[in-house]
């Protein structure tokens, strides 16, 4: 653990500042990842900026039926919210799918996605691994490989994000608002991540020193129905192996598919917007042959991993089931 | 006829369920762990360990270590002092060679936790790396078979033929099962305080046993015994793994003595749990099982083969219950041992039946459906009438009534046996059954004071209470056994400033404990009479129980679960676990009834969950911490429910009671593996039951 100065912005022009003028430093929000990182020395910043107070932790309403989630919205906050309540089921399934009520009462909406994979390789300083120390090679190749990717993974870098919260807000197509040093930008949520590719040790698109301020939440159509299906090794307290984040809309809430919005948790680098699925989907008719036709579209591409255990073969039949069994729930009829 | 030495107590405050006494003070935070024990100036170690799994340490480079703020000291290999012990484990710094990955190669002393941590990062430490070798498997040519299992067990034993019975009987079973490595992951990690004055040494350890450690310590630093002291009153959990000494309390000792006047403080991080503080073996089990038509066993074997560490032997005794448990008259049992370059296993809460009642809980049931056999029934069936390896009769033996109970309670008499034909909104829904069985132990060397103070009964003795109860329930029989109000009786454990106790392991502690101070009562109170003066004082202490002789003592269970599968997906749940056991007399419901369902909870997690990923390129635990080795959380533990049978045993000891520490985990997975066959069709002979497992057998 290497020593650390701490300081507390209070605005988010201030703790940008901070931040982008000093390679060395990072921001600080919930703590509920970076701080273990500090511990095992995956993470070692000269500097953290605590950011609670820097940006908003307010939930605001938009024109049309929006909603803009301030950064330092705490994850629990948000999932109690009686508008994200009515509005957003899937959303707030995803946030009370993930880690425990302690870590949730702590854990940022800002911070959240922006949260580091959980690869053991990644964590534990005494393997290899491109993600933490570039070009030392990846750990997990051909060791436990239960979590990590079937989709877009790369010859450096075999791991999955984490976050339950960002497999939502994928399929939400939220935006995200960012304060860097040159001023403010947007971007859809879909464009935070990135595939590893040969860079690995970036997760997401964002220069050091921008910080995000803001999630906004664009309303769905009022016959959409959503949901957030997480399969995972136990009850509570355990990252997916798999999960489905599945909005969609019937013509007449009974007849063929309108919009279908979904992305894939446990499969990729990123939350996976699975626009292939999604393109089988909409203006088919809801059956059973259509959602494994959805399936195996957005499967095509897929590369199980050789590993302990079996590797991770196992996951690709796994997403095509919870995919269908999700999507059977969201467009069976609604009992009276 | 009873022996003296088991004439029976009259149960008053034995068999009521008091609070616990430590309840108050843990729940408000005021109860000291050993991390947390007084100190004026604390320092704080920290650790370095080796990033090899086998080699040498070529050289090690302090400066940057030294240099920093607060360090005091950092010691390695080099420099450490010599230890007296041959024991590969704890003879910590003592070699450069490493053993294992994992291997403390240093330490690092400062004022703050801080400094040592960033101390122990700038160790520079240069190998010799050699090839490691730390996969068990069964086709190995190095497989051997030790001189004993654990604790002092014959490693094979034959009666009758067994080829024989196989090669004639009706009904054949031969099945191959595996345990996966657990960790026990107490949530109070292994930490110790240590102080010397002069050539006395403190130490505030977590520990199961405060004079086994200082009988370690002593040995281990050349002191006579009495200028050790071990202080222990609360423990956060140990499931064995506290039992003996592991290198924490050895560091901290000897970082002490290099800071003359500094109390040290030595907690492993998590992570250091997975190298330095013990783990069940993995174990492969081979059974057969050789039945005629109407499910009588003529023949029961298992040939276990399990791992152990080359730096330290210790031989799980898995085949143990195999040689008891059924009335087959022609039985094997044999262990075989790969050594490998990993830490050293060690005790897990019910070492040997644990494991050992995986694999013929799940062949029985294999037996059962392929005769067409209840499986309570089929166990019924097997019930021998004395002690299928001495010979000698049970003391009392209950597992039929263990069986009927559950049965009774679980609605068994309405399961339709044939799997896979169960589905209630979209999960597969099935029933599965297992024996539980658990020695009784008693352990040697274990003595009790009495003495009137200020009015009140003081007893003394270096008991520990694990979260078990121990400060309770030593009370009740101590005011049993005097024949007063418990109210009137303070209890001191956790301190060799008291007299010899033995250690926590085995379920053993109350028929140990137990007998110590009910022996050390009846001589109160034959010295002084019903009305005792101040400072009246005297002794009892644990003897030999010549019963052991005529009869064979053990607990029995039956463990009943429902498993739910879900259709889609695969994932497992089990909304229910029944257990019914019979284990003498309960001498607290309230506590007896925690450590039945803790011992359960435990077992289902090693159905569902628990899974030590060992990488062998690296040749350590992967998955080392709770976030990634994952026990059973609140959310996958449903109604679950124990039951005990009242049950007189005039033999054991003078309480009546059987040890219930262990016998909660013995059975648990293989009743759920068996519910989940049930639910699903699909049997799982290698835990955990994870959703892969059973996906590929899933209908479309």
């Amino acid at each position: 653990m290497r020593p650390f100065t701490l300081a507390t912005a209070t605005d988010a022009r201030e703790a940008v500042r901070l931040v982008a003028g000093d390679p060395d430093a990072a921001f600080l929000a919930g703590g509920t990842n970076l701080v273990d990182h500090l511990k095992l020395g995956v993470a070692t910043p000269g500097a953290l900026v605590d950011v609670t107070r820097a940006t908003s932790a307010e939930i605001t309403d938009l024109e049309g039926g929006g909603l803009r989630v301030g950064a330092a919205v705490r994850n629990s906050d948000l999932a109690a919210d009686r508008r994200v309540r009515e509005r957003h089921p899937m959303l707030v399934r995803s946030l009370l799918g993930g880690a425990s009520g302690q870590l949730r009462n702590m854990a940022t909406v800002g911070g959240n996605p922006l949260q580091r994979t959980r690869c053991v390789y990644f964590q534990d300083v005494t393997t290899p691994c491109n993600k933490r120390e570039p070009r030392s090679g990846c750990g997990a190749r051909g060791g436990y490989t239960r979590y990590h990717a079937v989709l877009g993974a790369s010859e450096h870098c075999l791991a999955t994000h984490p976050s339950d919260l960002a497999v939502a807000l994928a399929a939400l197509d939220a935006t995200v608002h960012v304060l860097g040093a040159d001023g403010e930008r947007s971007l859809p949520f879909t464009e935070l991540h990135r595939l590893p590719g040969d860079e690995p040790e970036r997760d997401t698109t964002l220069a050091h020193g921008e910080l995000v301020t803001a999630i906004d939440l664009p309303a769905l159509p009022p016959a959409t129905r959503s949901t957030y299906r997480k399969v995972r090794d136990r009850a509570s307290y355990a990252f997916a192996l798999v999960s489905v984040a599945a909005a969609v809309e019937l013509e007449d809430g009974e007849g063929w598919v309108r919009e279908a919005r979904i992305a894939l948790g446990g499969v990729a680098h990123v939350p996976w917007r699975a626009h292939r699925a999604e393109a089988v989907l909409r203006g088919a008719e809801p059956t059973e042959e259509t959602f494994l036709a959805a399936a195996e579209a957005e499967l095509v591409d897929a590369r199980p991993l050789d590993g302990l255990d079996g590797g991770n073969a196992f996951k690709v039949p796994l997403v095509t089931r919870t995919l269908v069994a999700t999507l059977r729930e969201l467009t069976q009829e609604r009992e009276s | 006829m009873t022996d003296p030495s088991t004439e029976q107590l009259r149960p008053v405050a034995i068999g009521s369920d008091l609070e616990r006494r430590d309840g108050f003070p843990k729940v408000t935070g005021t109860a000291r762990y050993a991390y947390e024990s007084e100190a004026a100036s604390p320092a704080y170690c920290r650790l370095v360990q080796s990033t090899v799994a086998r080699g040498r340490v070529d050289s090690v480079d302090t400066a940057a270590a030294e240099a920093l703020d607060g360090v005091l000291l950092v010691r390695t290999a080099f420099d450490a002092e010599s230890l007296e012990t041959d024991d590969g484990e704890l003879a910590v710094l003592q070699s450069r060679e490493v053993a294992f990955r994992g291997q403390v190669v240093g330490m690092v002393v400062a004022d703050t936790a801080e400094a040592a941590l960033r101390g122990a990062d700038l160790v520079e430490v240069a190998y010799s790396p050699a090839p490691h070798d730390v996969v068990l498997r069964t086709g190995r040519g190095d497989l051997y078979a030790p001189e004993k299992v654990n604790p002092s067990f014959e490693t094979d034993t034959s009666d009758g033929d067994i080829d024989e019975a196989v090669a004639t009987a009706t009904a054949v079973l031969d099945r191959t099962y595996t345990t996966a490595m657990y960790h026990n992951n107490p949530l109070e990690p292994h930490a110790t305080t240590a102080y010397w004055d002069g050539e006395a040494l403190t130490v505030w350890d977590s520990t199961q046993g405060v004079h086994p450690t200082r009988a370690v310590l002593a040995d281990l630093f050349g002191l006579d015994r009495e200028r050790v002291r071990v202080v222990c009153p609360y423990v956060g959990g140990g499931f064995g793994s506290k039992g003996e000494p592991h290198v924490h309390v050895v560091l901290a000792a000897m970082a002490a003595r290099a800071v003359p006047g500094r109390h040290v403080r030595l907690a492993f991080t998590r992570q250091q749990m997975f190298a330095l503080a013990g783990y069940r073996t993995p174990t492969i089990q081979r059974m057969r099982l050789a039945a005629d038509q109407s499910g009588r066993l003529a023949g029961i074997a298992i040939d276990v083969v399990e791992q152990t560490a080359k730096v330290k032997e210790f031989a799980e005794q898995t085949g143990v219950p195999t040689r008891m448990m059924y009335a087959a008259p022609h039985r094997s049992t044999t262990h075989r041992l790969a050594a490998l370059d990993v830490p050293a296993p060690s005790w897990m809460r019910a070492p040997g039946e644990c494991p050992g009642m995986f694999g013929p809980e799940v062949a029985m049931d294999e037996l059962a459906e392929e005769l067409g056999i209840d499986p309570v029934e089929l166990r019924v069936r097997n019930e021998p009438e004395v002690d299928p390896e001495s010979g000698l009769p049970w003391s009392s033996r209950n597992l039929v009534a263990c069986l009927r109970e559950g049965a009774d309670r679980f609605g068994w008499a309405d399961r339709d046996p044939r799997p896979g034909l169960r589905e209630e909104d979209g999960w597969l829904v099935g029933t599965g059954v297992a024996s539980s069985v658990y020695p009784v132990n008693r352990m040697a060397d274990s003595t009790a004071t009495i003495r009137r103070e200020q009015g009140r009964y003081v007893v003394e003795i270096g008991a520990a209470d694990l979260g078990t109860g121990t400060w309770t329930t030593l009370a009740q029989i101590a005011a049993d056994a005097l024949e007063v109000d418990v109210a009137e009786v303070t209890m001191r454990i956790g301190d060799t400033a008291y007299p010899i106790a033995s250690v926590a392991g085995g379920s053993s502690g109350m028929t140990t404990w137990g007998s110590a101070v009910v022996n050390a009562a009846r001589a109160f109170r034959e010295k002084f009479g019903p009305e005792p003066p101040e400072d009246a004082e005297a002794q009892g202490s644990t003897e030999d129980n010549p019963a052991t002789e005529r009869f064979a003592m053990y607990a029995f269970g039956a463990q009943f679960a429902q498993a739910r599968v879900n259709r889609d997906t695969g994932e497992v749940r089990v909304p229910r676990l029944l257990g019914v056991f019979a284990a003498g007399r309960i001498i607290n419901p309230r506590t007896a009834r925690s450590q039945l369902i803790g011992g359960m909870t435990m077992g289902l997690s090693m159905a569902l969950h628990e899974q030590s990923v060992l990488d062998p390129r690296f040749g350590h635990v992967v998955n080392h911490d709770l976030a990634e080795y994952h026990i059973a959380t609140c959310a996958d533990v449903a109604e679950i429910e124990a039951r005990w049978l009242e049950e007189h045993d005039p033999h054991v000891n003078p309480m009546g009671s059987k040890g219930i520490g262990e016998i909660g985990i013995v059975g648990t997975a293989a009743a759920v593996a068996n519910a989940v066959h049930h639910a699903t069709g699909v049997r799982v002979r290698n835990l955990p039951i994870t959703l892969d497992k059973l996906l590929p057998a899933l209908a479309g």
